[in-house]
């Protein structure tokens, strides 16, 4: 089986959906004759020709809207923000217009809307958000996030076949860094299903996008102290796995919630509300955060450093947690 | 290349064959006696909540553009457009349901006014951020260029709309990828309390056309036939793979804002004068000169007309509202889902 | 319409023939900022090749005419909002190549301490403001700065740039218009470079000749030679005039080349080389040169000594930049908040 790094896998995924179905097209800057930012849709302008792989002035608020309206006629659009930063230029056509059409007055809006995300690679406060709960929190849109290449090309997949409009978060720093056994076939990977990375039985470390990576590397760490760790992948946003989440907190009783995002109005809020809600006879221990600080992400290392949530972190946090 | 001469256009003019003119001088009359209704009684009478947008005085604009659309042409009307909903086939029940917020109307009661649209019969909708659907109609005519049956899309927006961003870029997108798309832009003078020298600093505004590289001008949007001319020409550069238009339609907005609105900002000698220049009153001069119609026909229109609405208003007031539940239905389009209501 | 604009292209390349006198020391300076524009520019890309930059390297290699003849026509008390390929701006206000060697090196002592890269630096007391990287942002940020100075009834101007990228976006149309409107004292430069990374702009707007959008907003309009850098000079000081004459605002497309990437990483294989090749021959500063000398306003000692200069200021701010320390982890949560 070939092995394809987190950035081939998007791109394999994307090239596949559009063989498959003539509806699909991409709008995005630089994404044709330059192949993109990161080379996600390198090869695409000369397979599909610009009719289907079209380069776009710098106008993000109309190349969503542009999206929105292609898909109203039939279409399936899949939108490239160069940086998933750069997608609140164009906020309101997502948000006012993608997420509330149907809701409103009936017709699906079939787009997607990816990008990479995520800091980690010194690209300063414009170039490294993760700006996923200002989707997460406009009901009508879907919010996925994935971790490893094998989900990535199958989430892509099922984010263009779905009949909503998906915002599609790759993570860059993941980009060129994981790699994966990634099946040549078409296959889809359902959104709102979590995945179990590791079992564990002591704390659950429950995640999404790098930080799954980073849960697995104090893990690693932690169970050579005796510490059982289980580390969910949450793969999906909006929806996520309720169900998941709760069934690991059941098992281990004790929870550590882990992101990248800044702490207030961060996932981990919502998941810990839900948590108290619906498992707190099951928890043995006050509920945990690990997150980055509020602040914008900064751009020096040790100052992207400091801002990071990292393995001896989430360490630490266990250790403390496990001691309860 | 930019800006047809207003002169110019006068020679020009093709007249409608004399169906078409009855048909505009219906929907002008249906127009301004539904929204007199919407607006003068329904709404002082409590029986709708919310806000009421109608269109009074700048009926030409919809009414001459949207009535020479074919199937598979798009149009984007904006609030102060009612006919072009009559136009694409909507029923005045569908319009009535849904501004009285019923339970079986185009949007079950869960957006008001006229947001409300269908994609099969080529009608899509405002949102309340103004200028958002130009983004929109690039998409559409992006696609219709693609198919190459020869359709064009339309999108109206006010003289006030024409300061947001994304009208700007989506003319520059419809000119650099040279797309079927007609911007008409309703000047009726006022952006809410705004007048237009407070909006923009241009005399014209089609004088922003050439700078994206697209033909633009200037009309008398209350001549119904010149707004079907301009249009014409426009869509006939469309229809032919030549790309976007502008159509500036100057005319005035002879209501507040709303209905709430009383405009009492606005000069009262700017309506009086307007007044002398209704277009609906125009046409039917027009028409009466052209003996396409004499005093009784009207009447007969008008009776006719008064008919067709009561009936609906009726038909509408008697349907019930929605359950509260359905409030948290149908964010998600779920299993190939194309949601439409049921409508009338 | 349009043909008036023309006219100003056949601008005599020469001496401004004006009000607008420069003396022979003013000659001088621009002729220093733009060596020095240039030795930073270099210095910058070699210590990117060394590994010693961190994040990208944006150029402005043969664009400085632009950057500084803009800046140099402003006043003390003028405000600038300068955009990723004006360092040669920053540099007539008054920040030093330390300063971007630091800022570019994500040290301590940079003007940010670390915290934003590249030209994303400002000092409101040298009335220079910072960008962002979402483009066009700029404009309506300094339309309103200009409305400040006008309800202060203050002399100031404000100047800002966009690329010809920059002019497809949304705060592009809304801050111009809005300074149109209410005749705000703001100059825009469209610093047309030809490219917006990889998109020619042929394929980023139908009509290229971006100063035909000053009628669309009602304002006055300019297109010029950008690597003239007397006649950027110029173009601005009649711009700043009128807008301190309450004449409002001015477009002013300054054409040039982007003479390299869009960063150092990309190698720009999609420009044609003879493009390359042709606007090489139309080097900005090799043009001053050749104008100074033949106007005999630039002695071959005078030469040497702004070269040497140049060098000095270079050699010291170097120095000074690879030793600053990296900044400290903990600053990176002090406070968000004023």
């Amino acid at each position: 089986m070939p092995v394809l790094t987190h950035l081939e896998a998007v791109r394999q995924g994307i090239w596949e959906e559009m063989e498959r179905d003539p509806s699909v097209f991409l709008l995005g800057e630089d994404i044709g004759v330059y192949g993109g930012a990161f080379k996600v849709t390198q090869g695409m302008l000369e397979k599909f020709g610009a009719d289907r792989v079209i380069d776009t002035p710098i106008s993000e608020s109309a190349i969503v809207g542009a999206a929105v309206g292609a898909a109203l006629m039939g279409m399936r659009p899949v939108v490239e923000m160069q940086f998933m930063d750069f997608i609140a230029c164009g906020f309101d056509q997502i948000v006012n217009m993608a997420a509330k059409m149907h809701y409103r007055w009936g017709p699906a809006v079939p787009i997607v809307i990816r990008g990479p995300s995520g800091a980690g690679v010194h690209g300063g406060p414009f170039h490294s958000q993760s700006n996923e709960m200002w989707f997460v929190h406009t009901p009508g849109l879907k919010v996925v996030v994935p971790a490893t290449a094998y989900d990535a090309k199958g989430l892509i997949k099922a984010s263009i076949r779905d009949d909503n409009p998906v915002i599609f978060y790759e993570h860059k720093f993941l980009y060129r860094r994981i790699k994966d056994d990634v099946p040549e076939e078409d296959y889809l990977v359902p959104i709102g299903k979590a995945r179990i990375a590791r079992e564990g039985t002591d704390i659950a470390v429950i995640t999404y996008g790098a930080m799954v990576w980073t849960a697995l590397e104090a893990a690693q760490e932690l169970e050579k102290e005796g510490i059982s760790v289980e580390v969910i992948d949450l793969r999906s946003l909006v929806p996520y796995d309720e169900e998941a989440v709760l069934s690991s907190v059941r098992k281990c009783s004790k929870v550590i919630l882990l992101h990248e995002d800044t702490r207030i109005g961060g996932f981990a809020g919502e998941l810990a509300a839900v948590i108290s809600e619906k498992a707190f006879e099951d928890l043995d221990g006050p509920i945990f955060r690990v997150t980055a600080p509020d602040t914008p992400v900064p751009f020096s290392p040790p100052l992207e450093e400091y801002f990071l949530p990292n393995a001896q972190r989430v360490i630490d946090a266990a250790r403390r947690l496990a001691a309860y | 290349m930019p800006g047809l001469k207003a002169a110019t256009i006068a020679k020009k003019v093709v007249e409608p064959d004399v169906k078409t003119l009855e048909r505009m001088l219906y929907y002008l009359k249906l127009t301004r006696e539904a929204e007199q209704l919407l607006e003068r009684v329904l709404y002082r009478q409590g029986k709708i909540v919310g806000g009421v947008y109608v269109g009074r005085g700048q009926e030409a604009i919809a009414v001459g553009s949207a009535i020479q659309l074919v199937e598979g042409d798009v149009v984007f009307p904006s609030h102060r457009d009612f006919a072009a909903w009559i136009i694409r086939g909507f029923t005045l029940r569908d319009v009535f349901l849904n501004w009285l917020g019923r339970a079986h109307g185009p949007t079950r009661g869960r957006e008001n006014t006229n947001h409300f649209g269908d994609v099969r019969r080529g009608l899509i909708p405002v949102i309340s951020p103004l200028g958002d659907t130009c983004p929109l109609a690039c998409g559409t005519a992006l696609v219709q260029k693609q198919r190459a049956r020869g359709n064009v899309t339309l999108v109206h927006f006010g003289e006030g709309t024409t300061s947001r961003g994304d009208v700007h870029e989506a003319m520059n997108l419809a000119a650099v990828w040279t797309l079927p798309v007609i911007f008409i832009c309703n000047n009726n003078a006022y952006a809410y309390s705004t007048p237009t020298r407070q909006q923009y600093a241009v005399k014209d505004l089609s004088a922003r056309a050439p700078a994206y590289g697209m033909p633009g001008m200037t009309i008398d949007g209350n001549d119904v036939l010149k707004v079907y001319d301009a249009a014409r020409q426009a869509i006939k550069r469309a229809r032919a793979g030549k790309g976007p238009s502008f159509i500036e339609c100057k005319t005035f907005r002879m209501t507040g804002h709303s209905a709430h609105d009383a405009a009492q900002y606005v000069p009262k000698e700017l309506f009086e004068m307007a007044a002398k220049d209704d277009p609906l009153a125009r046409f039917e001069k027009e028409l009466v000169a052209m003996k396409i119609v004499d005093s009784k026909r009207l009447g007969q229109l008008e009776q006719q007309i008064a008919k067709e609405i009561d009936e609906a208003v009726a038909f509408a007031e008697s349907s019930s509202l929605p359950e509260g539940a359905d409030a948290v239905k149908g964010v998600y389009c779920e299993a190939g889902c194309v949601w439409q209501a049921t409508g009338v | 319409m349009r043909a008036s604009f023309r006219q100003l292209e056949t601008r005599r390349a020469g001496l401004p023939d004006k009000a607008v006198k420069l003396t022979r020391d003013q000659y001088h300076d621009l002729y220093y900022y733009l060596r020095l524009n240039r030795r930073v520019d270099e210095q910058l890309t070699s210590l990117y090749r060394q590994g010693k930059v961190v994040g990208g390297v944006y150029s402005s290699l043969g664009q400085e005419g632009i950057s500084v003849g803009t800046a140099y026509a402003l006043g003390p008390d003028d405000v600038v909002g300068i955009m990723i390929r004006n360092a040669g701006a920053m540099l007539v206000r008054g920040f030093r190549p330390r300063d971007l060697f630091m800022q570019y090196m994500a040290r301590r002592d940079g003007p940010t301490g670390g915290r934003d890269a590249n030209t994303h630096f400002g000092d409101l007391k040298r009335g220079v403001i910072a960008p962002i990287s979402m483009l066009g942002e700029l404009v309506p940020l300094l339309a309103g700065v200009a409305l400040a100075a006008r309800i202060r009834r203050q002399q100031r101007v404000a100047l800002t740039y966009v690329g010809d990228g920059s002019t497809s976006t949304t705060p592009f149309h809304e801050g111009l218009n809005l300074a149109a409107v209410l005749k705000l004292p703001l100059i825009l430069i469209a610093e047309n470079n030809g490219w917006a990374y990889s998109t020619p702009i042929e394929k980023q707007t139908a009509n290229t000749h971006l100063v035909d959008r000053a009628q669309a907003y009602g304002i006055a309009g300019a297109a010029i030679d950008g690597n003239n850098v007397v006649e950027v000079y110029e173009a601005t000081s009649e711009a700043a005039e009128r807008a301190r004459k309450g004449g409002g605002p001015t477009l002013i497309e300054a054409r040039t080349m982007r003479m390299k990437g869009h960063a150092e990483h990309d190698d720009a294989r999609y420009v044609p080389k003879e493009l390359i090749e042709k606007w090489r021959k139309r080097d900005p500063i090799v043009a001053y040169e050749k104008l100074l000398t033949k106007e005999r306003l630039l002695t071959a000692e005078e030469k040497a000594e702004v070269e040497g200069r140049v060098e000095k200021v270079i050699r010291e701010d170097l120095e000074f930049a690879e030793a600053s320390p990296f900044p400290a982890p903990e600053t990176e949560t002090q406070p968000v908040w004023a």
